[in-house]
């Protein structure tokens, strides 16, 4: 990989929320700093795999759309995750599959067609100094990010690349999965945790046999479903180390997915954790949109999840 | 500090944490002889995970075990971890490989245009000013856990004289580098953030520094002991006296 760093894009309108993400900032979790990474690491993923980077290579979570960038030199890209109905130089953008763009050529988001959040990669990937690790942008805690600081976004700013981000492209035929469709209702497949079973039947039988709704109270650090409430018999635990796609009831009985931004601890009781890919879905769900959630076994979910490792290498 | 025989034995019990995470809860309840075990699992399970492991979460009574399932698979996973414990019950004292924590003293300003809650304190326990701060200033506290932003170490157990429960309304905006308590527990917020701990005085400590070797100050574990200053020392050692609003506003944050 090259070691020189170029300013590859400008930042026109920066948009709601896009932010800087590699694979995320580990081994820090014992200090309370968050995990980061992308909300959707199956789109996030893909688009790097379109761009002929390798995995963990920072790329940018485009949220609801809104940005629009100038390129300043040939670039490489991909995006993959949601339709945001992107566009080069007003044209719509091929969306998961590599394209080449040229110096001067304006992409903009627009608004949510299918999905949430989009994720750009570029060939070599975009450039920051790593903070505790990792350059993935965590707004709330200061962390990561193009200034180091969690600082969005703002037009104006020009986005370091690598230096062979026009030079390279993804030149092997890559067998690309059929874009999801984000606007279906979305099933999540959950691993039953330690406190299931302090959940009362009716309410048990209600989170595996209703319709939840997300909630419009969504984040990147958790997202609420509204549905029946659902009632266990402890009402808090004393805090401990919750993993992403915890699902946690707190008091009102509306359950919280909790995804990548999540506090490090918590207390409340929690129905179990998505699987990785379940909460990669969610993430990509609008409010209003439908979910179910689904118990899955351990051996399942990794076997899922080995699949879709190994399809990136292929 | 002396145990009675079975007071702070473990009974570990290994809970899915979703695919890449196994929970071991060690205890039930909060002590501070829970910290060496607690400890001791940590560092027995750096090495024996080694590249596999992803991340380690202590907390008072837990510690959240995060791996690379593409490494080592769940099951195989949880087998290490009870063969991890069966050794680590069968040691004798694995609090004498346990150093205890480093000790830090805190330089701390207490006053009321820094501490908007330390005379509604004074009220709720009864006491004057000065007996709250000799109070909370007059014990050594142990870091039980980090977690709610980066370097924020919840510490105790702090006397249940000063126990008051959370403001009803949380700030908005807490000043960095403010003291507070909650219920049994004391802390020192790292950045401006929400907060609904009821504040007491400021510190000069830099609390989590990025360019700091270990980042945080206050690790799972170490010592802790807030050192009353008057402000002139507090000023000289680099602290803000800046005062801040005595109103709690803002909406609820959890």
């Amino acid at each position: 990989m090259s070691e020189y760093t170029v300013i590859g894009l400008r930042v026109e309108r920066a948009g709601p929320l896009a932010l800087l993400q590699d694979a995320g900032r580990f081994g820090v979790r014992r200090l309370g700093v968050t995990q980061g990474g992308p909300a959707d690491l199956h789109g996030w993923a893909w688009a790097n795999r379109l761009a002929g980077n390798v995995w963990g290579t920072p790329v940018l979570e485009v949220t609801f759309g809104g940005l629009a960038l100038v390129a300043e030199r040939d670039l490489s890209i991909a995006v993959a995750g949601a339709d945001l109905a992107a566009t080069l130089d007003g044209e719509p953008l091929a969306l998961w599959r590599p394209v080449s763009i040229k110096e001067g050529q304006t992409l903009a988001f627009g608004t949510p067609r299918n999905g949430l959040r989009a994720y750009l990669a570029l060939a070599g990937g975009f450039r920051a100094e790593p903070v505790l690790g990792s350059v993935s942008c965590v707004v709330r805690e200061g962390l990561g990010g193009f200034d180091g600081h969690g600082g969005k976004l703002a037009a104006g700013d020009r986005l370091a690349v690598s230096g062979e981000a026009g030079e390279r492209v993804a030149r092997e035929a890559v067998s690309v999965p059929e874009p999801p469709d984000y606007t279906a209702p979305a099933t999540l497949a959950l691993l039953p945790g330690a406190q299931v079973a302090d959940f009362t039947g009716a309410s048990l039988y209600a989170a595996f046999n209703s319709r939840w709704r997300v909630d419009d109270r969504a984040d990147r650090m958790g997202v609420r479903l509204t549905g029946p409430r659902l009632n266990c018999r402890i009402g808090s635990l004393i805090s401990e180390g919750i993993g992403l796609g915890a699902v946690q009831v707190p008091p009102d009985g509306q359950p919280i997915a909790l995804l990548n931004d999540r506090q490090t601890i918590g207390g409340y009781p929690r129905l179990g954790a998505l699987t990785p890919l379940a909460a990669s879905r969610l993430a990509q769900c609008l409010p209003g949109q439908e979910a179910r959630l689904v118990a899955t076994s351990s051996e399942r979910a990794l076997c899922d999840y080995r699949l879709f490792r190994r399809s990136l290498e292929r | 500090m002396s145990h009675g025989m079975n007071r702070n034995q473990p009974t570990p019990r290994i809970e899915s944490a979703g695919l890449d995470g196994w929970l071991v809860r060690l205890f039930s309840t909060i002590d501070v002889a829970n910290l060496a075990w607690l400890g001791a699992l940590a560092r027995r399970c750096e090495a024996a995970f080694g590249e596999a492991l992803v991340d380690l979460v202590p907390s008072y009574t837990t510690l959240l075990v995060v791996f690379d399932p593409l490494r080592l698979s769940p099951e195989a996973a949880r087998r290490r971890l009870a063969d991890l414990l069966a050794d680590l019950l069968a040691d004798p004292a694995p609090e004498q490989e346990t150093e205890a924590g480093e000790f830090h003293e805190l330089l701390t300003w207490y006053d009321p245009s820094v501490g908007p809650d330390l005379e509604r304190v004074a009220q709720h326990a009864n006491m004057s000013l000065e007996a709250v701060i000799d109070c909370h200033a007059g014990q050594t506290y142990r870091v039980f856990a980090l977690g709610f932003a980066p370097g924020f170490a919840f510490m105790g157990l702090l006397d249940r004289r000063l126990e008051v429960p959370r403001l009803d309304t949380p700030r908005q905006r807490v000043p960095v580098n403010s003291v507070a308590i909650a219920g049994r527990q004391t802390a020192a917020y790292p950045a401006v953030s929400p907060g609904g701990w009821n504040l007491l005085g400021r510190t000069t400590a830099r609390l989590f520094d990025r360019d700091r070797e270990g980042f945080s100050l206050l690790r799972v574990g170490d010592r802790v002991r807030f050192v009353p200053v008057d402000r002139a020392t507090f000023e000289r050692h680099g602290g803000d006296a800046t005062p801040m609003e005595t109103r709690p506003r803002g909406r609820a944050y959890e």
